[in-house]
């Protein structure tokens, strides 16, 4: 059994972890092109090396980030994501309405 | 043939000394009018019908490894075409006819064996997408039922109707069903190409594409640069890597497939039997050995090592299925890396560079499209880049414009 080593809860086996894709930057989805979305929801790098992703301890309902190499699998590093992220990313939840709704 | 086999018999030396099925290694040539990287099915196929159709031999096929060895080795080699969509119905359908006249054409036995494939329903929810897929695919000419516990039972007695007590509700029965030896697929094309004047070069590995002002006119390869008129691009599990060195990103990410095999018994199951509930496919070889496959690893990978969850898993889905199996013994355990797309379709046809065509995001299922591939992807180079319809809906720039073609249902557990 592989195991991985939890931020929150130390080393746990690979199976109580879900993958979660790589960390990369979310383009507005209000003001980015459908071209600009597609590349962030579909295309990744998915090349041979050192990557950056996240990883969620499914028993704890825990996010976290992994530094793993995608040929060996050896995990190298894994954080709280605060460590990347210090401040909240506020995204406009409520887009301007074109439309006056019809109700 | 039974003559020759008759005075093979009755002669004291090997018959055949200078009917050499490949012929031996050559140095590269400077141009090729178009080079194939990537000496799996797909690509000997597609020099097979360039040389074939449409008179194009001047072609070399640029392995990195041995012919054959990647995926193609690997794979479990079901072919069938009870898929969801029409676009793939009607693609793997073509695909199917061809396999089933490969030994004739070749003067080579694929060993391709029509046994049919159960695909088992433990919801409601998915007897109702086999009502769908049934009709899709009877519309297309293919031959699928949807079938009754009681006919399932007639069908393959020795399956436990009610495994991981999920009771099997309904099947999909595809008569088509069949698998094929899969290397003889991948020698059948290669001498059938060979013989027609294309070069095959093994241990030859492309380290760079030469791209000039949106062009692709050639490849760096550990034997020297190479320029050409095309490229045809058919590396499955490396096609993000490939592709990255002619400056192109896709849509794809690379997982490992695992799949198995015990010690062989006396025949007792004719039929391919699927449960995507269960993650699980069980089939028996000409051999007699039980083959085991399952869903793909849980996260990306490139990397062919096995583990222990994925045996526990597949295995105990595998003995829910036919329970006597537990007092069987693996024999063998093996991984291909797998290009997976988010809709499970491929990615065929044009690329952002000019010449740089792609046969690509087969993932876990392209076995089966060897021939079809081969033969679509020969006249997109042919024609010059013009799309056959068969293949325009598998364009990579479906997911810009949100234009998925969905076989996720189809293909999950069954590859
Ligand atoms: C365990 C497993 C089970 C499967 N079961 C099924 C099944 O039952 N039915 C089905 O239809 N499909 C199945 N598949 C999928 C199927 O095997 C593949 O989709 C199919 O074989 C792809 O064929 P290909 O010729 O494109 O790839 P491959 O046979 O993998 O050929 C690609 C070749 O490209 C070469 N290459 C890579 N990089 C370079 C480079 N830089 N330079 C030169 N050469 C390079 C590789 O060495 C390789 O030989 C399965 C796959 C696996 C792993």
């Amino acid at each position: 059994m592989k195991i991985m080593h939890c931020p929150l809860n130390g080393p746990r086996n690979i199976s109580e972890f879900v993958y979660g894709g790589e960390v990369k930057p979310m383009p507005n989805p209000h003001t980015c092109s459908d071209k600009e979305w597609a590349e962030y929801v579909f295309y990744s790098d998915n090349t041979i090396r050192i990557i950056t992703e996240w990883w969620y301890h499914a028993p704890s309902g825990y996010w976290f980030i992994a530094e793993r190499h995608t040929a060996s699998d050896e995990i190298l590093k894994t954080y709280d994501p605060s460590e990347r992220f210090d401040q909240r990313i506020e995204f406009d939840s409520k887009p301007e309405l074109t439309q006056e709704p019809s109700i | 043939m039974p003559f020759s086999l008759l005075k093979y018999g009755l002669k004291n030396d090997y018959p055949f000394e200078n009917d050499v099925d490949l012929p031996s290694p050559t140095a590269l040539k400077k141009h090729y009018d178009v080079v194939i990287i990537g000496g799996g099915g797909h690509g000997v196929a597609t020099a097979y019908y360039l040389a074939k159709y449409h008179g194009i031999t001047n072609v070399a096929i640029l392995e990195k490894g041995y012919l054959g060895g990647g995926n193609t080795a690997r794979n479990t080699a079901v072919i069938r075409s009870n898929y969801l969509t029409s676009e793939g119905v009607k693609f793997y359908k073509e695909s199917v006819d061809l396999f089933k006249g490969l030994s004739n054409e070749f003067d080579f036995n694929i060993m391709y064996s029509s046994r049919g494939q159960l695909t088992l329903a433990h919801t409601e929810a998915t007897v109702r997408s086999f009502r769908q897929r049934t009709e899709v695919n009877t519309h297309f000419g293919g031959k699928t039922e949807l079938i009754d516990p009681q006919q399932i039972k007639e069908l393959v007695p020795t399956l436990n109707m009610n495994p991981a007590d999920m009771p099997i509700l309904a099947g999909l029965w595809h008569i088509d069903g069949a698998t094929a030896r899969h290397d003889a697929v991948a020698w059948g094309y290669a001498k059938g190409a060979t013989q027609r004047g294309v070069e095959l070069h093994q241990l030859t590995e492309v380290t760079d594409v030469i791209v000039e002002n949106g062009k692709a006119t050639g490849v760096k390869t550990n034997r020297g640069n190479v320029s050409c008129g095309c490229i045809v691009q058919a590396v499955a599990g490396h096609s993000s890597v490939v592709a990255a060195m002619a400056g192109i990103k896709m849509p794809i990410t690379t997982y490992p497939l695992q799949a198995m095999v015990t010690q062989p018994v006396k025949p007792f199951l004719n039929p391919l039997v699927s449960s995507s509930a269960l993650h699980c496919y069980v089939q028996q070889t000409g051999r007699g050995e039980m083959v085991f496959g399952g869903g793909s690893d849980p996260y990306p990978l490139y990397n062919t090592r096995s583990t222990m969850d994925l045996k526990e898993s597949l295995l105990a889905s595998a003995v829910e299925m036919f329970p006597f199996m537990a007092n069987l013994k693996l024999m063998r355990q093996w991984a291909g890396i797998t290009d997976m797309t988010s809709d499970y379709s491929p990615i065929m046809g044009l690329s952002p560079v000019e010449n740089y065509y792609l046969d690509a995001g087969w993932g876990t299922w392209g076995f089966k499209s060897t021939p079809i591939c081969g033969k679509t992807m020969a006249q997109l180079v042919a024609n010059g880049g013009k799309v056959p319809d068969l293949i325009a809906p598998f364009a990579m720039d479906r997911f810009d414009v949100f234009r998925q073609v969905n076989e996720m249902g189809a293909t999950a557990a069954s590859h």
